[in-house]
């Protein structure tokens, strides 16, 4: 990326901060619900209005950037929407906007207790994702993760009841303990860089010349630091117990914000500090494919295995989050741009499958799938969503998943590892069987108990719809995304 | 006037104060705690801009009775006198702000008046320790603020006194084995006069006698600072003080043990002599690193909220002791950030604990719920921020701090001090942890005595302005150290370090 | 070595009353026992520093017109003893406390044993 590319702007602070200055509002009109609601709502669609204003700069391949004080010598607080950064804060913030529609329906629906500390939380979280996304170096990327593993905290454990009080410990012995690695090896970078951690496309130690002694212990310790969120195995165990928050809470941080941030912040490790260079010489590259692939398989596997819907998906989750980081290992542009349509189209589809979950749970009191016969009759709209869902999850034509399926297919196969191509396709069949057969008891067996039953409030129903034909319709017209991918890949790997 | 006497003017103000107060207060008792909180405002005032005077225009030196050094005794104001005069000062009356209700709860009204002049004798010694540029002045005003000190913890709850008689013991050997020190320096050098010292010793080498008097002195303040294993004294003298005390002491009465030992290690003997002519600097480290992983593991298993924090205090002195250790710019740096960064929410943590103990009549943590939280919200969530910086997430301070500590460590090649320190901060959110998932998620045992009158159940009884102010400015003063922490960095402590410890810059 | 060890018998005096100092507080578990060790503690350092002051056919230091005050060899160096009158008045200040807190101690458990001292505090509810 060339400095001439590069603009200075305020925009990307104001994304940052415009959830957060919502938060005041949110406490204070705890005592009236709607206005809280609309607060909420008010942020989604400023923060989502600041991120669009920053898309079509980072379609020209542009970066905005906002330069805050110092805060370690040598590093500043700062924030740059480049195209991968603008690529993550449009998904997020832009779902944000659909899952808080949701969370009103769902809250209200299940007469949830501390809906504004909910609400407040939430509002920090997405906030602290826009950071993330938007972080200029590694200080500024920490402070906003760190920040992410608390404020999902009280949502994690928001039933308070005993299980969510577990999960919750297990939530944070596992995210704080990955941060605190993340910081060690910040702070080994800076030392090795001489006090440098500006992000820098095709990697921040890439011009050094670094011992395998120094590179390897240094790449394994980011590995830890940020698999944690990104939920690669072993790490994953907490991503399961996390299931125990509120759906929307599962459906917009546990399938898109965190896990997601975890992914980026691969991206970032692998891209942006180490560089393809590096990774190469060591083989380090090799090591995350293998992890990945290990991931994607026994993901899917342990998947089938859970009666629990929201526990099927998380593992689901967790299988295709390698994916993406898979995409990364691959060190090339056209493997990275097919990771990143993933982590969109990913989002859509299984944001769709959470609500859906979510509705069922609202409106008939169910979570197992062993309990889905004869769903889909009662609950048309919301399994017929769901049906969108999983196909796509399986790689079918023509919802999203297929399309990013298959870029990173031919990816992996144009980068000499055929052999990936092959564990995509077994990937796909095993969603297919842990996703399919839900779909068939929803429709076509018959249900007890359904009786005088219907859909869920409008205020579920309606983004569930919603993000089932943006699957659907990214499937058709992916163009956007796509430009936008290979933009931000384009900027790591040159132009392709 | 003030520039020449600035560095004398905090302690004999604070020793004026401390006789004034029983003539003064002789009729009307309430004089006492105002006397006392103006002074410490003008302490922390003058400490202040002393800062500022002293980095635009380099050391201030005050001759006491026109003596010239070494001669006489020099009172010297450079900018590590200043930053810390600063610190204690300022905290000082962020906590006696917040102590007159306790103190009025603590105390029958009796000792009112000899309380607030045993805090300004303490204040005294405190300021004086760090002002003065002579060793054995340095011995008289340690004892001076311990003498006050063991009063101070003796009017405690019914162990106190014991604790006090303990605190003695093992204060006044730290003191004695510091005057053999002292006694061994000027029997070689023939000097007590700081600066000339540090001209001098280079002169004498590593003879046997410089050597001996170092690990003295080093002995002595180590017993000062409770810097392990010398703290044997420290978790009951914090535990049964009042609570107006032990949050005095605990941000404070530590960091000024620090201060000695910086002042010796690195402007007396100097860079040299502690790396390479005796191992002083590693032994510290090595002490400091035990030290945090000892206090981190002790405090876990305490029931009293003010215990852990005090051995949680045991394992904060580690991180300061460390960072001297360390022997690098970035080390000392990151110690020095510590004393801030500790002062701040050490304060704050023994403030909220005497929140508890004011309205819940206690603070034993097994006892804490909701029903805490409920009613103390605000103090709930002081307590909450101070934790985080414990445990060091940004953007407070305490990660800032650690920043400094895990990069001196790792330019020292140190990899065993860097997992110590990434190790101590899980250990440290283990048992932070445990506190506030009680205060938000436990459920209160009895249904509170309101809930029968069913509305009323959310009774909220904070404590009063004059104590929740203070909790709640240490807590914000946490946040905006954390995310100014470069501005004083590289406004205050970069200048305050020793020649010698070059490669300043990233 | 021999010269080593004779020429500087004060010292090894004081060591030795320094020990008896810290083995009276460290081992009594009188605590009065334990103040008197620390005020031998105490006396050994004043002495040690008194010690150090002196010099072979040097006098008083004060002015003696035979001597003159040319040769400063002649007199011994009267510093230590100034420091020392300080860490007297100390000396005193402190075991005045420490009797103090004895007191308090005896009001509030009617015993000055350690042992015993300690085991009541640990049947004590608070």
């Amino acid at each position: 990326m060339n400095p001439a590319g590069v603009f200075s702007s305020l925009i990307p602070l104001w994304a940052v901060l415009a959830s957060l200055a919502a938060v005041p509002f949110i406490l204070l009109s705890s005592r009236r619900p709607n206005l809280r609601e609309f607060w909420t709502l008010a942020a989604g669609l400023v923060m989502f209005g600041c991120v669009l204003s920053l898309l079509p700069a980072a379609l020209r391949g542009q970066t905005a950037a906002a330069e805050l004080f110092e805060v370690v010598p040598g590093v500043r607080l700062a924030l740059r929407a480049d195209p991968l950064g603008v690529f993550f804060a449009l998904i997020a913030s832009g779902l944000w906007v659909l899952t808080s529609c949701y969370s009103i329906g769902y809250m209200r629906g299940l007469k949830e207790h501390k809906q504004t500390r909910y609400f407040a939380f939430f509002a920090v979280s997405l906030s602290a994702t826009m950071g993330i996304a938007f972080a200029a170096n590694l200080v500024t990327f920490i402070l906003f993760y760190e920040i992410l593993t608390i404020a999902t905290y009280p949502l994690v454990i928001h039933q308070e009841t005993p299980e969510a009080i577990r999960a919750g410990r297990k939530y944070l012995a596992f995210t704080l303990s990955a941060g605190v690695l993340l910081i060690g090896a910040a702070v080994w970078t800076y030392q090795i860089t001489g006090g440098n951690l500006d992000f820098r496309p095709g990697g921040l130690l890439a011009g050094l010349t670094l011992a395998g002694k120094t590179a390897v212990p240094l790449f394994l310790l980011f590995l830890c630091g940020v698999g944690v969120k990104s939920s690669i195995m072993p790490l994953h165990s907490w991503l399961p117990a996390a299931m125990v928050a509120p759906t929307p809470v599962s459906a917009l941080l546990h399938a898109v914000a965190v896990v997601k941030a975890g992914v980026f912040g691969m991206i970032r490790v692998t891209a942006f500090v180490f560089g393809p260079d590096l990774l190469r010489r060591f083989g380090l590259d090799t090591v995350l494919i293998v992890i990945t692939v290990t991931t994607i398989l026994l993901g899917s596997l342990l998947a089938l295995r859970q009666d629990n819907l929201k526990r099927r998906l998380a593992y689901s989750t967790i299988s295709h989050l390698s994916y993406i980081i898979l995409a990364a290992a691959l060190l090339s542009g056209p493997a990275l741009a097919a990771g990143l349509l993933h982590l969109a189209f990913h989002a859509t589809m299984k944001i769709t499958l959470f609500f859906c979950a979510g509705a069922v749970a609202v409106s008939l009191g169910r979570e197992n799938v062993s309990q889905l016969n004869g769903v889909g009759r009662v609950m048309p709209w919301t399994m017929a969503a769901f049906t969108i869902g999983a196909l796509g999850l399986s790689g079918l034509p023509p919802i999203d998943g297929f399309v990013s399926k298959w870029y990173l297919g031919a990816a992996a196969v144009g980068g000499g590892r055929p052999w990936l191509a092959g564990v995509l396709v077994l990937s796909g069949l095993l969603n297919a069987a842990y996703l399919f057969p839900i779909v068939q008891r929803a429709f076509f067996r018959r249900g007890v108990g359904l009786e005088g039953r219907r859909e869920a409030s409008a205020w579920m129903v309606v983004p569930l719809v919603l993000t089932a034909l943006l699957s659907l319709g990214l499937g058709l017209y992916p163009n956007l995304f796509f430009d936008l991918a290979r933009r931000a890949a384009a900027g790591i790997f040159g132009g392709f | 006037m003030i520039p020449t006497n600035a560095p004398a003017l905090p302690p004999l103000l604070f020793l004026f104060t401390g006789l004034l107060i029983p003539l003064a207060a002789f009729k009307l008792r309430r004089l006492a705690y105002w006397l006392a909180l103006a002074a410490t405002a003008a302490a922390s005032a003058v400490a202040v801009s002393n800062i500022f005077r002293v980095l635009d225009g380099g050391a201030i030196h005050y001759h006491f009775g026109g003596w010239l050094p070494p001669i006489g005794i020099e009172y010297v104001l450079d900018p590590l006198s200043a930053f810390v005069t600063s610190v204690i000062n300022v905290i000082a009356l962020i906590v006696l702000i917040h102590a007159r209700r306790t103190v009025e709860a603590d105390l029958p009204e009796g000792k009112h008046v000899p309380y607030y002049a045993l805090v300004m004798l303490m204040m005294a010694g405190f300021n004086g320790i760090v002002v003065t540029g002579d060793f054995f002045n340095v011995y008289v005003f340690l004892e001076i603020c311990s003498l006050a000190l063991y009063g101070l913890v003796a009017v405690g709850d019914r162990k106190s006194p014991v604790a006090a008689f303990r605190y003695l013991v093992l204060g006044m050997i730290g003191g004695c084995f510091y005057l053999l020190g002292v006694g061994f320096l000027y029997m070689s050098s023939g000097s007590l006069n700081m600066a000339d010292l540090k001209a001098i010793l280079p002169v004498l080498g590593a003879r046997p006698e410089v050597i001996v008097a170092l690990a003295f002195m080093l002995l002595g303040f180590g017993l000062k600072m409770a810097l392990f294993p010398l703290h044997g004294w420290l978790p009951d003298a914090y535990t049964y003080a009042p609570t107006a005390t032990s949050s005095l002491m605990a941000p404070i009465g530590t960091k000024i043990g620090a201060y000695v030992l910086i002042r010796i290690l690195y402007f007396v003997f100097g860079l040299g002599f502690i790396t390479k002519t005796v191992p002083a600097a590693t032994i510290i480290a090595w002490l400091s690193a035990a030290a945090i992983l000892y206090g981190s593991i002790q405090a876990m298993a305490q029931d009293e909220l003010k215990r852990m924090l005090a051995f949680s205090s045991v394992a904060q002195v580690g991180y300061i002791g460390l960072g001297i250790g360390l022997a690098n710019a970035w080390g000392l740096v990151g110690a020095l950030l510590h004393i801030l960064n500790h002062g701040l929410m050490k304060a704050c943590l023994f403030l909220v604990a005497g929140n508890f103990r004011m309205k819940l009549g206690h603070s034993r943590i097994s006892r804490l719920d909701q029903e805490a939280r409920r009613r103390m919200p605000w103090s709930t969530a002081a307590f909450t921020l101070a934790a985080l910086s414990m445990i060091g997430l940004p953007p407070t301070v305490g990660f800032f701090s650690k920043w400094y500590l895990a990069w001196g460590s790792i330019r020292n090649g140190s990899w065993v001090f860097l997992a110590v320190i990434l190790v101590s901060s899980l250990l440290n959110a283990v048992y932070f942890f445990r506190v506030v998932e009680r205060l938000y998620l436990k459920p209160a045992d009895r249904p509170p005595e309101a809930e029968k009158s069913g509305a009323a159940a959310r009774v909220r009884s904070e404590v009063g302005a004059s104590m929740l102010i203070p909790t709640l400015v240490l807590a914000a003063a946490l946040l905006a150290a954390g995310l100014l922490n470069a501005f004083i960095v590289k406004g205050v402590l970069l200048k305050i370090l020793p020649p010698g410890l070059a490669g300043m810059n990233p | 070595m021999s010269d080593f060890l004779v020429g500087h018998y004060f010292y090894w005096f004081v060591f030795l009353l320094m020990t008896i100092g810290l083995f009276g507080i460290v081992l009594k578990k009188n605590l009065i026992k334990k103040v008197i060790g620390m005020s031998i503690f105490q006396v050994a350092i004043i002495l040690f520093f008194v010690a150090s002051a002196s010099k072979w056919g040097a006098t008083v230091p004060v002015l003696d017109p035979k001597l003159g005050a040319a040769d400063t060899a002649k007199y011994i160096n009267p510093l230590p003893h100034c420091l020392m009158l300080t860490a007297i008045v100390v000396g005193v200040a402190t075991s005045g406390v420490a009797f103090a807190l004895i007191i308090s101690i005896w009001r509030r458990f009617k015993t000055l044993d350690e042992p015993e001292l300690l085991a009541k505090m640990r049947h004590d509810p608070d």
